[in-house]
């Protein structure tokens, strides 16, 4: 078997050209495939994500420039933008299947917050009484905040577990102080999303959270966040919602009011929108599931196609060698070996066309990702059932060419220049 | 007992849509050791019987022992096996593997016998070194000159030890000086006890057998025609 392989290769490498013509419908079919698969396998990983954060129905609605996310960390805050009110609040209550509505500010990256000489690098957030029941965080230690530290403009502070570790070496840092803005801020509490919330994953930044990888968050009183960043910025909104299936309207319903209400300069750049991401998973489902059989369809005609090619180019090899093949047979080579012969070879070079066809799926899944922002997962499966399946081609299209090898009579094989 | 006993063996082909009889009622008779040549004009049917008895094609009728073992009934891949262990075939235009060296091409037929590498090469250099191109063993086909080829060929044919070597005019693609460095190789193999059946055109080449036989239009006839010429 080994020199089957061995001379399989041989074959191969002698006839380059003839080989990759051949090869090359496996390798579209398979590389066409891999890559169909790939983004399926990605756009699912990514919906089950979301889905399974089911029990945390949380639709932000962000104040947005030019489709992006307006950022106060870098930028000032914006003209002609309110603060949200209580009774623009109010309103966003009484949109249906909300249950509750968060107001926040934020910053990305803070520079100006410490712990003793170390700078925290994480985010920090200026949150509502809301905010913690509306993204389902609970307290692990300490204390959350109470209405006295919201009334009273304390200056205290909690942080998460990324924080512990990033800003508090893994200690306690119930009662510790911080320095936020050059203000001492005392922690009162050390927060956590609760199981059912955690692996919703909407963001990069969710999945550094998820993952431990961030530097953690700060929260602070909105009371006190003018005191500690800038005035009249305005805040992000956080709603929960009742059921999963009403977050895309919720986000659209607040998207509109937010946009109606606050922004004052209606020509300019600035809207509200919601990030809202079983939205774009049905989407996403959607393509995954009528594009992609479609292509996959495609890819296995390609294949069909390939393998006829390599049928084809193994009957020219049969014939061009029937010399080769009479005289094996002549020394007392079997049926089965001249048979093994040719069906490794045309396995091996289907089973090569694979791997090239994996190789380049993967390339081009990549290439996808980046140009469509679709995440890919290379699925370890796929690629074995893809080098599976093409050795597989090899051999039922060689079938022919190789049981016609095997039967040939010697005499006639011999007698043939 | 006979290495080899045919009787009556006959060979119809079917040229257009009549058999044609190419070999007519043939009896050969060999014995260990023995050096037969036949000789013949091109169509006699040399070819046709050295192929059914290099068990490569099967007669229409009559017996067929080998070792004294009837072949008849046998499949295709029993025939393979017997061709692998008793028989070496030498042929007129040596049929080497070109991608193979020297070695390689020789250790074939080791293979299909499923010989273990290492002794498949060390039995291929052996055979090779009996035909004196123990220097030329990593050639390829196409560096050696023809007769340095068909030398590879009979190495390829004994490197099994076969019970009979069958050679179909293995001198015919060669010029004399290597034809006749063949015939060296196959007169020393006979002395060292090899059972020879060879297929010549030439009359030089039939002295060197012990028996000779001619074949005319499918007719086998014994020595004595040797005396009444052709
Ligand atoms: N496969 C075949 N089909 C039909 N006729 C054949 C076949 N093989 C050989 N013959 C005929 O049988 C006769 C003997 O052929 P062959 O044994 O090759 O002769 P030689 O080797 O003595 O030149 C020739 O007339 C040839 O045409
Ligand atoms: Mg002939």
């Amino acid at each position: 078997m080994r020199e089957n392989i061995r001379l399989a290769f041989q074959g191969i490498w002698g006839h380059k050209m003839r080989s990759v013509l051949t090869m090359l419908g496996i390798i579209i079919g398979i590389a066409a495939i891999i890559t169909i698969v790939s983004t399926i396998q990605g756009t699912n990983e990514q919906i089950k994500e979301n889905l399974i954060g089911a029990g945390n129905n949380v639709v932000t609605v962000q104040l947005n420039q030019n489709g992006n996310v307006y950022d106060m960390s870098w930028s000032p805050v914006p003209s002609g933008v309110r603060v949200i009110s209580p009774q623009t609040r109010e309103e966003l209550c009484q949109i249906r299947g909300v249950e509750n509505v968060s107001l926040y500010c934020w910053r990305q990256s803070s520079s100006s917050v410490f712990y003793r000489n170390t700078q925290h690098n994480g985010e920090v957030y200026g949150i509502d009484p809301n905010y913690l029941d509306v993204y389902g965080y609970q307290v692990q230690q300490g204390r959350g905040f109470t209405q006295e530290d919201f009334d009273g403009f304390r200056k205290v502070a909690l942080v998460d577990g990324n924080a512990v570790r990033t800003l508090f070496a893994g200690e306690n840092p119930v009662g510790k102080t911080l320095e936020i803005s050059s203000d001492a801020f005392t922690v009162v509490g050390v927060i956590a999303q609760s199981e059912e919330f955690a692996p919703t994953i909407n963001s990069m930044r969710d999945y550094h959270l998820y993952m431990g990888s961030s530097a953690g968050a700060v929260y602070i009183p909105d009371a006190v966040w003018p005191t500690a960043y800038q005035f009249d910025e305005p805040q992000c909104v956080a709603l929960k919602v009742g059921s999963t299936d009403d977050m895309t309207a919720v986000g659209q319903d607040a998207a509109r009011i937010l946009t109606d209400s606050q922004i004052i300069d209606k020509s300019g750049s600035f809207d509200y929108r919601s990030q809202d991401m079983l939205e774009q998973a049905q989407q996403l489902q959607q393509m995954s599931q009528s594009t992609n059989t479609q292509l996959i369809w495609i890819a296995s005609i390609s294949l069909l196609v390939g393998g006829i090619g390599v049928m084809n180019i193994m009957l020219v090899s049969v014939t061009e060698r029937t010399a080769e093949i009479g005289l094996k047979k002549a020394i007392g080579a079997k049926k089965k070996r001249i048979l093994l012969q040719f069906l490794t070879e045309s396995a091996v070079l289907t089973s090569l066309g694979g791997i090239i066809g994996v190789l380049l799926g993967i390339v081009m899944a990549q290439l996808i990702s980046r140009m469509m922002q679709i995440p890919v997962a290379i699925s370890v499966p796929a690629i074995v059932i893809a080098v599976v399946f093409s050795t597989l081609i090899g051999v039922v299209f060689g079938m022919l060419p190789a049981v016609q090898a095997a039967k040939l009579n010697p005499i006639q094989a011999l007698r043939r220049d | 007992m006979p290495i080899l006993q045919l009787k009556n063996i006959c060979k119809d082909y079917i040229q257009g849509k009549e058999p044609v009889r190419v070999l007519k009622n043939v009896n050969l008779t060999m014995e260990r050791g023995d050096y037969v040549a036949i000789m013949g004009p091109s169509g006699s049917g040399k070819t046709t019987l050295l192929n059914i008895i290099g068990c490569l094609d099967v007669p229409t009728s009559g017996e067929y022992l080998l070792d004294g073992k009837s072949l008849r009934d046998l499949d295709d891949d029993a025939l393979a096996e017997i061709r692998n262990r008793h028989l070496g075939f030498v042929f007129q235009s040596f049929y080497l593997l070109p991608k193979l060296t020297a070695l390689d091409n020789v250790a074939l037929p080791l293979l299909y016998a499923d010989v273990p590498l290492k002794q498949r090469r060390e039995r291929a250099a052996e055979a090779l070194k009996a035909v004196g191109l123990e220097e030329r063993m990593l050639f390829l086909p196409n560096q050696l000159s023809g007769g340095q080829c068909q030398r590879v060929a009979i190495a390829r044919a004994i490197v099994t030890k076969p019970d009979l070597l069958l050679a179909d005019e293995p001198t015919g693609a060669l010029d004399t000086r290597a034809g006749s460095q063949i015939m060296d190789i196959f007169r020393r193999l006979s002395q060292e006890g090899m059972t020879i059946l060879m297929i010549t055109h030439e009359q030089a080449i039939a002295d060197c057998a012990h028996k000779l036989y001619h074949i005319l239009d499918g007719e086998l006839h014994g020595e004595e025609a040797d005396t009444h010429g052709i």
